[in-house]
């Protein structure tokens, strides 16, 4: 062997001799690179799934908000005075001011809203032109900027590309907005409006008065001076506003749209994170298992005169090459992941924030680098440890010792296990970081690891209780003995299991928490008879007082109590509040759950109830004073009486009674009730007498429900946000479980040598088998007792740190009993199972053959 | 006088609108109406269409010559409207503004467009007084009108005092437009007009003076429908009289109708009727922007009482065309001319392609 050709040559050995055990081994490898690809194809897939989303709502709604430098928009769905138009219309700083009508409108398609714009063409021409709509008519030799011709019909609508889909230029189409409904003709296009956004533009007039909007606006349209401070003017118009209005700029609208889905976003991306994470404890406890087989290998190798730093890149380039075909995978995986995603769950993965709209997948070279290198810097580190091992090996010790290189008899280590478990519950009580629970998060990730790293220990802990023990069969005994003498190899199988195990159970955990939570919940703010409601009711409009009174009167109703539901914008770059009018009688008439004390409000203040999110949100405590835009005048005094439990409304709800709404607004109308039966009354006759008894201007809008489809639509709607969560708790369980059976399998081919022996010694080749199946299960119940402890720790920093941190909300724990049992005995049998599996390959080979192999 | 803006407004304010929509029933244009002062200075807000038409001569500090022309159009549109929306398209307001300077060889032109209503856009009853955002014309009480208008580069802000009494035309304020009678609408002028203010260019403002024609007019009656277009002159006579002349020409360019007045010094004025106002070119212009060609020299002639008299129409430059296409309007050649004698504006419509109604 000349020096010269020594590193070709040691390159070469490299090479087979990492080729040479994956194929001796393609189901260790092949698992450990899956746990790859599944992180990183999931955390890609929610990554892109999001990036699309946000870009098509970024889009949908400069399409809304066509190009206007600055807006004002109301905060309420009411709209503001529209005497606000003429006085900023005639600021010095102000070149053109576009008055709108916003509004959501339902159409004769059951199910269709479409955003309404009510414009002033001649105002809009000169601030938003996108938004002015084209006759077809004039498509051709005529078609030469804006006719506008029909821009004052007051039955002439525009509608945008997608909204037009299925109809034709000159049909009519009903517009319902506010429990008004005018039909229109369609008079042409709006083709400055991109092809995803429902849209429909009408003169403001028509808006005005033939959708209930009289006197009110929702938007002012700016367009400013050239060469004017955008920032100063912004500051000297906010000053000018009324309460009920508020100054919005492109970029206060993107921080809203981002913040309207950030912690599902985040959530969805942290759990992919931690499927990552799996993914390196299971490459972790491949390349352990790997190394510990091959250890007579390296000590050759290294008695040979391979020095260990060889020996270490060896190791470490099996980690690589599995984490790059893992990366690879899952890259692909993961396009094919959210294009699947937004075809089928749409732009918000079922959360439901982003409505209806389905956006192209944004392809993003970027992001999908980074979830490579992700996964190949968890392969990397997962493998670190065991290639130290690898290098670390005692050649003489190692070339005759199959085993593990401990002393049984010494106490496997548990400081590092304590201070990553102490780390993690610090940690945990750690506040929310830009509104997203990272500490939280941190916690887990710590847990996890602090969990894992007690393994050793704790299986022994676990299994102390029976070393001891006589058994009758001579199976479990050995069984017993062989995971007490050898700790190491137990933990190293077990790592991957208890981390995935552990992970699904959290999830499990806390998803089981809130549903049985918001179950509890809906029981209680449904208490009612009957509900009743009109769809896209959200801007003014809705029954009159004298409608009102006329449905109480429906025979068979003992009570009716009204309620109004709007929006209120609290400030430019956050999601709207809920703003519900409740009926008098304040809390006694379905009383919504609260939460901690309740206080008395002082006179001259207006009684308020919040949600639970609205206070975590705006830090409002019972019995605090707080202002609230609403109505024009002058800030009023608010007093917030107490808390309310609210899951239904992410970011947050405001409720007052019913007169002090009616004052502060003058919106008389209410858009649903609750109705209490007469007693004896049939709920179904009642429901349609009701249906019957509605004003025919809003028939067909108003839905008559019993609490219990409400509370099953609201189930059905909760399962499908967390539809996502179910996949990857499945993906979980699946990489959990091909993980057991994966090592398992692995160590049991490497004990052939261990089984020819203790046939030598006259154990049946039965008992052998039988050996592993208890192996097999002991090392199941082990991980799973491990995993269930551990992700029920897990499970309590979701429900009490990383749920309220994201979301605003509490809930109760509640254990999933059943799907713990299913787990823990799934792993049991899995585990039997696959060791039974292998025991059988290991021990059909002639028991002589088999000693004498290896040397 | 009749403009393009009628056709303009027409299709804007949707002339066309469908049947179910009620017409609202617009006043007719009778003669033998008296016209009153200053209340004719006002709005008009029953009829259909409604105009002040400022045109005329400014001459800044450094003795450089301008042409100027401020109008606001008023149109009522034909909705049905019941609706108690302040939005409600009432009334619809429309102004242009252009200046003519040989310097810069083209025009010059701004235009602000709003329905009426909130203080913002507004003609009032009463006396002449019109608002369109930052735009206005009005009258003082001392007779005064004043304008201010911001163009794209420019702003006008100009006073203008009369310095005779109101020029009648047709028969005492009823002016025929064609062959049919109720083709018609109140017309009168007031020519002759003292100016004084600033024209601000680049930042840079100019005082400067000079002399203009206030036309106004009011109607509820469209063009005939075999008309393309229309010419129209208004001069300032050197010697303090006024002449105005129009035709309304079909496609083979004859007149379907013409008239025309022409006030002496001595404030005596006689009314021309169409068989004595003819229009004849001497020069053509073609405009390189649209293909246009115009008739840009022109000899106006008159039948007065005691015989024929004749003025020879130069602009003050060739390319004094508007191309308002991108905003939706026509094409026509509007601009400051003079003769012999005197100074004004003529209009020429219907050259580029035939105004539509």
């Amino acid at each position: 062997m000349s020096n010269a050709r020594a590193p070709e040559q040691r390159g070469l050995a490299a090479r087979w001799m990492i080729l040479g055990e994956w194929r001796a081994h393609p189901m260790r490898v092949i698992t450990a690179a899956a746990a790859i690809a599944v992180g990183v194809a999931l955390g890609l897939a929610v990554h892109l799934v999001n990036a699309s989303a946000l870009s098509e709502f970024s889009k949908a709604v400069s399409a809304v908000n066509g190009e206007a430098e600055l807006q004002v928009r109301s905060t309420t769905a009411r709209g503001f005075a529209e005497g606000l138009y003429p006085e900023l219309a005639r600021k010095a700083e102000v070149a053109a001011v576009s008055p709108v009508v916003e509004l959501e409108a339902g159409t004769e398609r059951p199910g269709e809203t479409l955003t309404v714009l009510g414009l002033d063409v001649l105002r809009a021409a000169y601030v938003t032109p996108s938004l002015i709509g084209r006759p077809l008519a004039a498509e051709g030799d005529d078609a030469r900027g804006p006719t506008m011709e029909a821009a004052f019909d007051e039955r002439a609508v525009f509608l945008s590309p997608a909204a037009l889909q299925g109809r034709a230029i000159g049909q009519e189409i009903e517009l319902s907005a506010g429990g008004r409904r005018a039909a229109f003709r369609i008079a042409g296009v709006l083709p400055g409006v991109g092809d995803e956004r429902r849209l429909a533009v009408l003169d403001i007039a028509a808006a005005q008065w033939r959708l209930g909007t009289l006197g009110r606006l929702q938007r002012l349209d700016l367009k400013l001076v050239k060469g004017t401070d955008v920032a100063q003017v912004a500051d000297q118009l906010r000053a000018a506003l009324p309460n009920d209005a508020q100054l919005v700029s492109q970029e206060s609208e993107a921080r809203r749209s981002d913040s309207l889905s950030r912690a599902y976003r985040v959530n969805l991306d942290m759990l992919a994170l931690m499927a990552l994470l799996t993914g390196g404890f299971l490459v972790y406890s491949a390349q352990s298992l790997s190394v510990a087989r091959r250890r007579p290998q390296f000590a050759l190798l290294r008695v040979l005169g391979v020095r260990r730093r060889v020996l270490l890149a060896q190791v470490m380039a099996e980690g690589v090459g599995v984490g790059l075909a893992g990366g690879i995978v899952g890259i692909g995986l993961g396009f094919a992941l959210a294009d699947g995603a937004l075809t089928l769950l749409g732009g918000d993965l079922g959360g439901g924030y982003f409505g209806a709209s389905k956006p192209q997948l944004v392809l993003a070279p970027g992001p999908a680098l980074l979830f490579l290198a992700l996964g190949l810097a968890t392969a990397v580190v997962g493998s670190l440890a065991p290639a130290r091992e690898a290098a670390r090996a005692q050649p003489a010790v190692a070339l005759k010792n199959a085993g593990d290189a401990v002393d049984p008899r010494a106490t496997p280590a548990i400081w590092p296990s304590v201070l990553l478990l102490a780390a993690g519950t610090a940690a945990a009580f750690g506040p929310a970081i830009g509104g997203v629970p990272l500490l939280g998060y941190a916690a887990m990730a710590l847990l996890l690891a602090g969990g894992v790293a007690a393994m050793p220990r704790l299986a022994r802990v676990l299994l102390s209780g029976l070393k001891d023990r006589w058994f009758a069969s001579i199976a479990p005994d050995l069984a017993i003995k062989r995971l007490w003498g050898a700790p190491t190899q137990a933990a190293v199988a077990l790592c991957g299991v208890v981390a995935s195990t552990s992970l699904m159970v959290a999830m499990a955990v806390m998803v089981s928490s809130f549903r049985g939570s918001v179950e509890d919940w809906l029981a209680q703010v449904l208490p009612a008879d009957l509900y009743l409601r009109i769809e896209a009711a959200g801007t003014g409009g809705g029954f009159d007082p004298d409608e009102q009174a006329r449905l109480a009167a429906t025979p068979g109703v003992a009570r009716m109590a009204f309620m109004r539901t709007t929006t209120l914008r609290m400030s430019a770059d956050a999601p709207p509040l809920a703003l519900i009018a409740r009926p008098e009688g304040g809390l006694d008439a379905g009383a919504p759950p609260m939460i901690g004390r309740t206080a008395e409000a002082p006179a001259g203040t207006i009684p308020i109830y919040v949600s639970e999110p609205a206070a975590w949100l705006y830090g409002w405590k019972v019995g605090q004073r707080i202002d609230l835009p609403i109505g024009g005048a002058q800030p009023q005094g608010f007093f917030v009486t107490g808390i309310w439990r609210d899951y239904a409304r992410q970011h947050g709800a405001v409720t007052l009674e019913s007169h002090d709404y009616t004052a502060l607004t003058g919106d008389r109308s209410r858009s649903e009730a609750s109705i209490t039966l007469a007693p004896g009354a049939d709920h179904r006759a009642v429901a349609e007498a009701i249906e019957a008894n509605v004003p025919s201007r809003l028939a067909g809008r108003v839905t008559v429900a019993e609490p219990r489809v409400i509370r099953d639509m609201a189930l059905r709607l909760f399962d499908r946000s967390f539809a996502v969560t179910y996949g990857l708790e499945a993906i979980a369980i699946v990489v959990g479980l091909a993980g057991v059976a994966a090592t398992i399998s692995a160590q049991t081919l490497a004990r052939t040598k261990e089984f020819g022996m203790l046939r030598h010694l006259g154990v049946t080749r039965r008992q052998i088998v039988a050996m592993l199946a208890t192996e097999g299960a002991l090392l199941g119940a082990v991980g799973g007792l491990a995993g269930i402890g551990l992700g029920l720790i897990m499970s309590q920093v979701l429900i009490h740190v990383v749920n309220p941190q994201s979301f605003h909300w509490t809930m109760e724990t509640r254990l999933p009993w059943g799907l713990l049992a299913c787990v823990g005995l799934a792993l049991v049998l899995s585990a039997a199972g696959t060791a039974l599996l292998a025991g059988r390959r290991a021990v059909s080979a002639d028991a002589v053959r088999s000693v004498r192999e290896d040397w | 006088m009749r403009r393009w803006m009628l056709a303009f407004l027409a299709l804007l304010v949707g002339w066309t609108v469908p049947a179910q929509a009620q017409a609202p029933r617009y006043p007719l244009v009778l003669p033998g109406v008296a016209l009153r002062f200053p209340a004719d200075h006002g709005a008009h807000p029953d009829f259909r269409t409604e105009w002040w038409y400022v045109t005329g001569w400014l001459r800044t500090e450094d003795a450089k010559d301008l042409g100027f022309q401020v109008t606001f159009f008023r149109s009522r549109p034909p909705a049905a409207s019941d609706n108690p929306s302040a939005f409600a398209p009432r009334q619809v307001l429309f102004a242009h503004a252009a200046i003519s300077d040989p310097m810069v060889g083209k025009l010059m032109h701004g235009q602000r467009i709003a329905r009426a209503g909130f203080g913002l856009a507004q003609a009032a009853v009463g006396d002449a007084d019109l608002v369109i955002d930052d735009w206005r014309l009005r009258r003082g009480a001392d007779g005064r009108f004043t304008t201010k208008v911001a163009g794209e580069g420019f702003d006008l802000d100009l006073a203008f005092t009369p310095t005779q009494p109101v020029l009648l035309q047709g028969e005492s304020g009823f002016s025929r437009k064609g062959p049919l009678a109720t083709q018609a609408s109140y017309y009168y002028s007031l020519p002759q007009l003292k100016v004084a203010g600033t024209v601000q260019r680049g930042g840079k403002a100019v005082k400067v003076a000079g002399t203009a024609w206030l036309d106004r007019e009011w109607s509820s009656t469209l063009l005939d429908p075999a008309a393309v277009g229309w010419d129209w002159v208004g001069l300032n006579l050197d010697d303090g009289g006024a002449l105005m002349a129009f035709q309304v020409r079909d496609a083979s360019g004859k007149a379907l109708w013409a008239g025309g007045s022409l006030r002496g010094p001595d404030g005596r004025a006689v009314r021309f009727g169409p068989s004595q106002v003819r229009f004849t070119s001497q020069r053509n212009w073609r405009s390189r922007r649209t293909g246009a060609v115009y008739p840009v020299e022109r000899t106006v002639t008159v039948q007065a009482p005691g015989g024929a008299r004749r003025w020879s129409l130069k602009p003050l430059f060739d390319d004094q065309e508007l191309d308002s296409r991108a905003s939706g309007g026509p094409v026509y050649w509007e601009g400051a001319v003079r003769s012999e004698g005197g100074r004004g504006y003529l209009e020429l419509t219907g050259y580029a392609s035939p105004m539509k109604l």
